[in-house]
C-alpha cells in the first residue's frame, strides 16, 4: 500500500464541509432500523446457539435459498442454493474467483472503465488487465471481439471478463439487452468466462430489474450479487452462483481462507428476507436514489460549461462525467477541495493511466439539496480549470494597446 | 499527572496536509500521555473557538500543517484567547511559510539559496504563458522544480527537465496556490535539520538524509514507511555537516522562529548546503524527519514537548 496525494485529499473529503460526490456509500439511514432490529434480537434470542457457531465455508442453506428468491426478480429462476456461495461482500466472491483462475499473467478484460477495487484485486493476484471500450450502451461488442483477436495473436491467456453491465460503476451505463447477447456469444466461442458483477441490478429507478447475463447463460457466467446496496454494506453479505465446478472450487478457496463467513451476519439477513417487507424497502431506496439522481442530472444541466459530457443512468449510484479536452480531472482534485468539493478522479478507474479527463460523480449519498451544491461548487471548479488550461494555451489576454 | 495543566494539540483541519497533521498530533499525544501529562487533541472546526473559550487549556500545541496552521492562522486566533502556544509568532510563521520571502531573507543572511522566480497564475494569463515560460526557463535554466509558493508534504510540486514540460508543472502547482515558485533544481545530497530551542538558544539537531528510493521524495516517499531511506547523521563530511547545522539555525534566527523548525536543505556538488525552504510545524510522524534527528541527538520526544510546553506556559505567565 503506497501512500497517496489523493487519499490524503479525500481524508479532508470526510469532513462535513465538504460536499462529497466521491463516496459510493449507501444511504443507510433510509433503512428502518427497527425492521432489521427485530430479527437480530428475535435470532439472538432464538437461534443464537447456531448464530454464534462456525458455519460451513459455503454459507448457511437457508440464506443461500433466499438468495436464490432475491436472484429470480432478475430473470434468474433455475439458480440452485448448492450453486451458491455467501461471501463477505461480493468483494470476496471476487478474490477468491481471481484466486481460483488467475495465474500471474494471465489476462482479465474489463470496461473501461471499470469498478476500482475489482482492478486492486486483480493487481493483487499479478493479473494483466486489459479494458475494453464502453459506450452509452454498454460495453462493445466489436471492440471485445478485436480485443480477444489481438491477445489471441499475442499468445495472451485469457479467462475472465469482468463487468459490471447494470448501472455500471463508475460510468452509470447498463449493457443493452441486444448486447448481452453479444458479449455472451463471443465470451462463449473464445472460452472466456463471464463474471457478472451486480450490485445494483435490483436499483432500477424504472422500477423494472434489468435482466442478468447469468440468466440467459448459466454455465458460462458467474454472478456476483450483494446485500451492500439493498441492505446494508456493514453486514458484508454477498455471493457467488457459479456453474457447480466453480461453486465447489470457490468453496474449497473460502474454507481456506476463512473458514466460514460470519453466522450471525449470514442469519440476520436471512431473517430480514424471511420477515420483513424487503421489496417495499427496495422499492423505497429506488425511489430515494431516483430522486438524488435527478437532482444531480438538472443541476449538471443547469451549470457545467459547455464541452462537458455526463452519463444519465437509470438505476445505481453514479454519474460518470467527461470534461472538456485537456483538463485533468487529477490535478483539479485540489482545487475542488479547496472550493469544498470531492469527486474521484477518473484514472483510479483505469488500470492503463486513462481516464484523466473524467471523473465519477455519486449521488448515492448526500440529500439533493447538497448534491445540488457540490455541482454548483465543480462547475465553479471547472471554469477556472478551463480558464487556467486557456492560459497555458494561448497568447495573452490583456490586449496590447496599438500605436 | 504533571503540574503543567491541560495541554491541548490541535491537528486536522482543513488542508491537503489534514492526514500527516492527524499523525502528527496523535503521536505527540500519545507521547505526552505516557509520560503522565494531561492531554486532548482536537481536530480544527466550527466548534474549537467555543471549546476554548469555554475550557481553555493551559498551554496549546498546534500541529496543523499547511494553510492556517503554518502561515500563522491558528496562531494569531490563539493570541486573541490569550493561550500560550508552543512555536513561532504569527508574523515569523507568514515569513517562514511563504517561501519566496524565506528565500530573501535567508539569502540575505548569506546563505546560499537556489536561483527561483515567484509568479502568479494571473502573470501567464496576462502576459502570455509561452512567452514567460520561455523567458523564465532562459534565465533559470534548467533542469527546474515547480513548487506552491506555500505548503508542504510536496503537494503540487513538479520536476522539469525539459522545457515543454513547465507549463504541466505550472498547472499542477496551480491546484494547491495561485503562485508558483520556479526554482533552479539542484542536484546533491538532500538533507533536513531539525532545530530545537530548550531554552538555551536554537541547536541543530543532527542531519537526516533523504534518499528516495523512487528517487524523487514526493507524497508517497515521505508517508510510505519503507520508501524512502534515512541515513543518520547525513554520509557527508563534518565540515559539511557543521556548515548545513549552522544554515538551519541562522534560518531559524533570522526569520525570528521559536522553540523548534525543520530546514530542507540540498547539499550541491561542491558541498555548500543550499537553502530550499523551513517548516514552523514540521511533520511528526514515524517516517518524519524531524522526530529521527531528535531521537539521533538521545533526546526523547516525549520529554522534549513537554518541556516546550511547559515553556510556553512560562512565556505566557511572563
Amino acid at each position: 500500500m503506497v501512500a497517496s496525494e489523493v487519499r490524503a485529499l479525500f481524508a479532508v473529503a470526510s469532513r462535513p464541509e465538504i460536499v462529497s460526490l466521491a463516496g459510493g456509500m449507501p444511504a443507510v439511514d433510509a433503512l428502518p432500523l427497527d425492521a432489521v432490529a427485530s430479527p437480530v434480537a428475535d435470532l439472538v434470542t432464538s437461534r443464537g446457539s447456531v448464530a454464534l457457531q462456525y458455519g460451513s465455508a459455503q454459507g448457511d442453506p437457508e440464506l443461500r435459498a433466499r438468495i436464490c428468491d432475491v436472484m429470480a426478480m432478475e430473470g434468474i429462476t433455475d439458480a440452485r442454493p448448492d450453486d451458491v456461495v455467501v461471501t463477505v461482500g461480493s468483494q470476496q466472491a471476487l478474490d477468491l474467483l481471481t484466486r481460483v483462475f488467475i495465474d500471474p499473467g494471465d489476462v482479465v478484460l474489463t470496461e473501461g472503465p471499470t469498478y476500482v477495487t475489482a482492478i486492486n484485486t486483480f493487481a493483487a493476484y499479478q493479473a494483466r488487465i486489459v479494458h475494453v471500450s464502453l459506450d452509452e450502451d454498454g460495453l462493445v461488442p466489436e471492440s471485445l471481439r478485436e480485443t480477444l483477436a489481438r491477445l489471441a495473436t499475442e499468445g495472451a491467456r485469457v479467462k475472465l471478463l469482468y463487468t459490471v453491465p447494470t448501472f455500471q460503476n463508475p460510468a452509470g451505463i447498463t449493457l443493452t439487452a441486444a448486447r448481452r447477447a453479444q458479449v455472451l456469444e463471443i465470451c462463449r466461442r473464445a472460452g472466456v468466462l463471464v463474471v457478472e458483477d451486480n450490485p445494483y441490478g435490483l436499483l432500477s429507478f424504472t422500477g423494472e430489474p434489468v435482466r442478468a447475463m447469468r440468466a440467459d447463460a448459466p454455465d458460462g457466467v458467474v454472478y456476483l450479487g450483494s446485500f451492500s446496496k439493498t441492505l446494508a454494506p456493514g453486514l458484508r453479505v454477498g455471493w457467488a452462483l457459479a456453474p457447480p465446478p466453480v461453486a465447489a472450487r470457490l468453496v474449497l478457496a473460502a474454507e481456506s481462507a476463512i473458514l466460514s463467513h460470519s453466522m450471525f451476519t449470514q442469519l440476520a439477513v436471512e431473517r430480514y428476507l424471511a420477515t420483513q417487507p424487503w421489496p417495499e424497502q427496495i422499492k423505497a431506496f429506488r425511489e430515494m436514489y431516483r430522486d438524488r439522481r435527478d437532482a444531480m442530472l438538472t443541476a449538471l444541466a443547469e451549470t457545467m460549461p459547455a464541452g462537458t459530457t455526463w452519463t444519465r443512468p437509470e438505476g445505481g449510484f453514479f454519474v460518470w462525467l467527461t470534461l472538456p479536452p485537456g483538463v485533468d480531472a487529477k490535478a483539479m482534485l485540489p482545487r475542488a477541495i479547496a472550493a469544498r468539493v470531492a469527486y474521484v478522479p477518473g484514472t483510479g478507474f483505469y488500470a492503463d493511466g486513462s481516464g484523466r479527463n473524467a471523473m465519477r460523480l455519486s449521488y448515492c449519498y448526500p440529500p439533493p439539496a447538497r448534491i445540488q451544491e457540490g455541482v454548483r461548487r465543480l462547475a465553479g471548479v471547472l471554469e477556472a480549470e478551463i480558464s487556467l488550461r486557456r492560459t497555458f494555451a494561448h497568447e495573452p489576454v490583456i490586449d496590447v494597446p496599438s500605436q | 499527572m504533571t503540574d503543567l495543566g491541560r495541554v491541548l494539540v490541535l491537528a486536522g483541519g482543513l488542508s491537503p496536509e489534514r492526514e500527516v497533521s492527524l499523525r502528527s498530533g496523535q503521536r505527540v499525544r500519545d507521547a505526552l500521555e505516557r509520560i503522565g501529562v494531561d492531554i486532548d487533541l482536537r481536530d480544527v472546526d466550527g466548534s474549537t473557538l467555543p471549546a476554548l473559550a469555554s475550557d481553555a487549556p493551559a498551554v496549546v500545541i498546534p500541529l496543523l500543517h499547511g494553510t492556517s496552521g503554518e502561515d500563522g492562522t491558528i496562531r494569531e486566533v490563539l493570541d486573541l484567547y490569550g493561550l500560550p502556544y508552543v512555536g513561532a509568532m504569527p508574523v515569523a510563521c507568514r515569513a517562514a511559510f511563504d517561501k519566496a520571502t524565506a528565500k530573501a531573507t535567508v539569502g540575505a543572511a548569506g546563505v546560499a539559496t537556489p536561483r527561483a522566480v515567484t509568479l502568479p497564475r494571473e502573470a501567464f494569463h496576462d502576459l502570455g504563458a509561452a512567452t514567460l515560460i520561455d523567458r523564465v526557463v532562459a534565465r533559470l535554466g534548467l533542469p527546474l522544480v515547480v513548487k506552491p509558493r506555500s505548503g508542504g508534504s510536496a503537494f503540487g510540486v513538479g520536476f522539469v527537465e525539459e522545457a515543454g514540460q513547465l507549463a504541466e508543472a505550472l498547472m499542477g502547482c496551480f491546484g494547491y496556490h495561485d503562485w508558483a515558485l520556479i526554482e533552479r533544481a539542484v542536484s546533491g545530497v538532500e538533507i533536513a535539520v531539525g532545530v530545537l530551542d530548550a531554552g538555551d538558544g536554537p541547536v541543530a539537531l543532527p542531519a537526516v538524509e533523504i534518499q528516495p528510493l523512487a528517487g524523487v521524495y514526493d507524497y508517497a516517499a515521505r508517508y510510505t514507511p519503507g520508501a524512502t531511506d534515512f541515513h543518520i547523521p547525513a554520509r557527508l563530511d563534518d565540515d559539511v555537516l557543521q556548515a548545513a547545522a549552522t544554515t538551519a539555525v541562522t534560518a531559524h534566527r533570522v526569520l525570528g522562529l521559536r522553540d523548534f523548525s525543520r530546514t530542507d536543505l540540498i547539499v550541491d556538488a561542491a558541498g555548500v548546503p543550499q537553502f530550499l525552504e523551513v517548516n514552523v510545524a514540521p511533520g511528526l510522524t514515524d517516517t518524519s524527519t524531524w522526530p529521527m534527528g531528535l531521537q539521533a541527538a538521545g533526546l526523547d520526544l516525549a520529554v522534549v514537548w513537554r518541556d516546550l510546553a511547559a515553556a510556553a506556559a512560562r512565556r505566557a505567565a511572563g
